[in-house]
């Protein structure tokens, strides 16, 4: 439990407690109901209601016109989006894990992302990919990568990516109604790690804006997905040795909100950047780059990333691999001491 | 022709007229105990992964006899581009099972050093490549090592698998069409077992069936019952042959079926009617060869309790060597990523190393959840 979640499961009027997982299920339910064009489809998602039950109840409810399984093909399923889309209806087509996208890659890379921009604006490509993605789940090399910085690197795309369930499912609405394509990446680790209250129905968390998740004043860190709730923890600890430590959750990769993280590293002197990846060329060195390039007069130490290594994804090891507790307090002193 | 389905054992276990494949009495009771065997290994393995002994399984009860015998029409110097589905294989190959067991654990005494899930197998010793998660990748791989071997003028064949599922892949395509414009010795088996986990092979593919996609690509197609194991191994020992002349790929597909779930994570009665289940438990492969066995006075009571006590005790016997083994060491998370670390893994281990040192680094990380 920590203290973006919710410690009671008594909800307001006007809100649920859901886990993240149910709440990106509402968000699907909320949009086909309100929109006929929005159809979901992929490996698993009809009768099985996907392999983590994302799309449960979405095709008894919508029928198999609107929620339907595909081929075995992540190739076909990013390209018939991207013909859907064309063609003006709202797909959201489910990658059932982010480590098997490579095979759509041409689809993302050089079809969705670039559409609007190579037609002049005449077609686009509004649509959604969603993908479960990181560690922490005992998967091994093929169900744990966390592969965002390939498509934060990819002009056209926008990369969002969820750490609680009211985000998960304000988020995803956004991102089902923005004009462009869309990743929405989901940590899987904390798809039923403690639940939160997520208002019914209509719910929008507007793409390209941050939220402080947790205020201090003598060190920032920035993270998303399931790094945030390390982060707490860690921050929980480092309070205790007398650190406040402020915790920004980005929400939004693309287009990163560079207010929220320009005046928190302002007002704190100090920037700690934690995400699973491997480290070289993660998006952590976006945000490292971005500090130095626009704040770094205000800095008192160096800026430092806590992220995975530079290996593939292992299997027993997999605890040492991720960042924990431990590593983000070690990078937190790094910015005093170095 | 190639909707037509080749059967050799029929259903009082007599072999049909001019097809048995006459294997001698003791490579035929061979064959029953692989069967066997890798049908006690994979109980095991989906008991351990219950009791929280190991963090996944993948079973292939049902399909023993679909790759023993496809295997079984190999020389022990052909190579093999696995799928998930086929442990039996090892055991073929004589894999020591409690290296197979350390694989699930991911100890020590995995030949992958503990860097993939369970059942993700890689024995270099038995001409066996390491398995991929990705559906398909291993197709085109096959098609390229047998280029290879003809470049060089080796008689080497390659035999490849994949399920239903995977002949919708990218791989699937480019592997078949490689494999043969350059008449590649290559096997294409693919086991039809009915279900991708939750879809039905219906929704796979609108063909009459996975062999005939082989005219399109310009190699023969053959249909054989997955269940029959000697049917499986004629015709796949016809393909190797073809493909040892040197007159290029063939693709058999095996019409079998997947008994159980997906996979530990997996519960195939929320979306699979349990009449299809009844009807396929009664083509079960082991009881179907049990009986042609019985047919040839090859199998008596005290022969099975033998067969199946005796895998029994070999299978226990190497849980219990691989459960003693230790985790690979930290350091070695680092290694194989190249040959030589660079010096930023260097740098990255030596920070690891001193973490570990001081105490208390290592997430909890939960249980796999599908
Ligand atoms: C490229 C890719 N997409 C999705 C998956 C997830 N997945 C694992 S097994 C599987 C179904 C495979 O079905 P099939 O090829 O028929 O093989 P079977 O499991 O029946 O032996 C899926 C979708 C994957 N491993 N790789
Ligand atoms: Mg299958």
């Amino acid at each position: 439990m920590t203290a973006t979640e919710t410690k009671t499961q008594e909800a307001r009027p006007g809100f649920k407690v859901m886990t993240l997982l149910e709440a990106i299920t509402d968000a699907m339910r909320t949009e086909m109901r309100n929109d006929d064009r929005v159809v979901v489809f992929g490996e698993d998602v009809g009768k099985k209601g996907g392999v983590f039950g994302a799309t449960l109840g979405l095709q008894d409810e919508f029928g198999e016109q609107r929620c339907f399984d595909t081929p075995l093909s992540e190739c076909g399923i990013i390209g018939a989006g991207v013909g859907m889309a064309l063609y003006g209806m709202r797909p959201i087509a489910e990658i059932q894990f982010l480590d098997f996208i490579y095979p759509a890659f041409d689809q993302i890379v050089s079809e969705a992302a670039k559409m609007r921009y190579r037609s002049g604006g005449e077609y686009t490509c509004p649509m959604v990919i969603r993908s479960p993605y990181g560690g922490g789940i005992r998967g091994g090399h093929y169900h744990s990568q966390s592969a965002e910085a390939y498509f934060c690197h990819t002009p056209g795309l926008k990369v969002v990516i969820p750490s609680t369930p009211a985000d998960a499912k304000g988020l995803l609405i956004a991102s089902i109604r923005d004009e462009d394509p869309v990743m929405f990446l989901e940590p899987k680790r904390i798809y039923r790690h403690g639940k939160g209250e997520v208002p019914l129905g209509e719910h929008v968390v507007p793409l390209g804006k941050g939220r402080i998740a947790r205020e201090g004043k003598d060190v920032t860190i920035l993270c998303y997905g399931a790094m945030v709730h390390v982060c707490e923890q860690a921050a929980e600890e480092a309070e205790k040795a007398g650190r406040s430590v402020e915790i920004v959750d980005l929400r939004t990769l693309v287009p990163l909100d560079e207010q929220i993280v320009l005046e928190s590293v302002k007002k704190t002197g100090r920037a700690v950047v934690v995400y699973e990846a491997p480290k070289t060329c993660g998006y952590g060195a976006e945000l490292s780059a971005l500090i130095a390039e626009k704040c770094i007069e205000h800095l008192e130490g160096p800026v430092v990333r806590v992220a995975g290594f530079d290996t593939p994804f292992p299997y027993t090891l997999e605890p040492l691999y991720m960042p924990d507790v431990k590593r983000v307090l070690a990078g937190i002193e790094k910015t005093f001491v170095w | 022709m190639t909707s037509e389905l080749v059967t050799i054992i029929e259903q009082d276990g007599k072999a049909q007229k001019g097809k048995d494949p006459a294997l001698p009495a003791a490579e035929l009771q061979r064959l029953y105990r692989l069967m066997v065997t890798t049908r006690v290994m994979d109980d095991r393995g989906l008991a351990m992964q219950r009791q929280g002994r190991i963090g996944f399984y993948l079973q292939s009860t049902g399909q023993e006899g679909s790759h023993l015998g496809a295997a079984y029409a190999l020389k022990a110097s052909d190579w093999l581009f696995p799928a998930y589905r086929q442990p039996g294989i090892l055991l073929l190959r004589g894999i020591d099972p409690e290296q197979i067991v350390s694989e699930w654990i991911g100890n020590d005494g995995d030949t992958s050093k503990g860097r993939q899930m369970p059942v993700h197998y890689s024995f270099r010793q038995a001409n066996f490549v390491s398995i991929s998660s990705p559906i398909g990748t291993q197709l085109s791989q096959a098609a390229g090592a047998g280029m290879a071997a003809r470049i060089r003028g080796d008689d080497t064949v390659f035999m490849t698998f994949c399920g239903d599922g995977g002949t919708s892949s990218n791989d699937f395509h480019c592997g078949l069409n490689f494999a043969a414009v350059y008449k590649a010795p290559v096997v294409f088996v693919v086991e039809n077992n009915g279900w991708a986990i939750s879809v039905p092979c219906s929704k796979q593919t609108a063909s009459e069936s996975m062999a005939i996609k082989a005219q399109a690509y310009g190699m023969p197609g053959v249909r054989v019952d997955g269940n029959d194991v000697l049917a499986v191994y004629r015709v796949c020992k016809e393909a190797v042959e073809r493909a040892r002349r040197g007159d290029g790929p063939t693709l058999v597909e095996s019409v079998t079926y997947r008994m159980a779930s997906h996979s530990s994570s997996d519960d195939a009665a929320r979306y699979r009617d349990a009449k299809e289940y009844e009807a396929w438990k009664k083509k079960d492969p082991i009881a179907r060869f049990q009986l042609y066995l019985q047919q040839k006075k090859l199998w008596t009571e005290q022969f099975e309790t033998e067969v199946v006590e005796g895998a029994k005790a070999a299978i226990q016997d190497a849980v219990k060597k691989a459960e003693a083994r230790s985790n690979p060491a930290v350091g070695t998370l680092f290694d194989d990523v190249y040959m030589n670390l660079t010096p930023q893994l260097k740098e990255q281990k030596a920070e690891l190393l001193d973490l570990v040192q001081k105490g208390g680094v290592g997430a909890d990380i939960g249980a796999f959840p599908l």
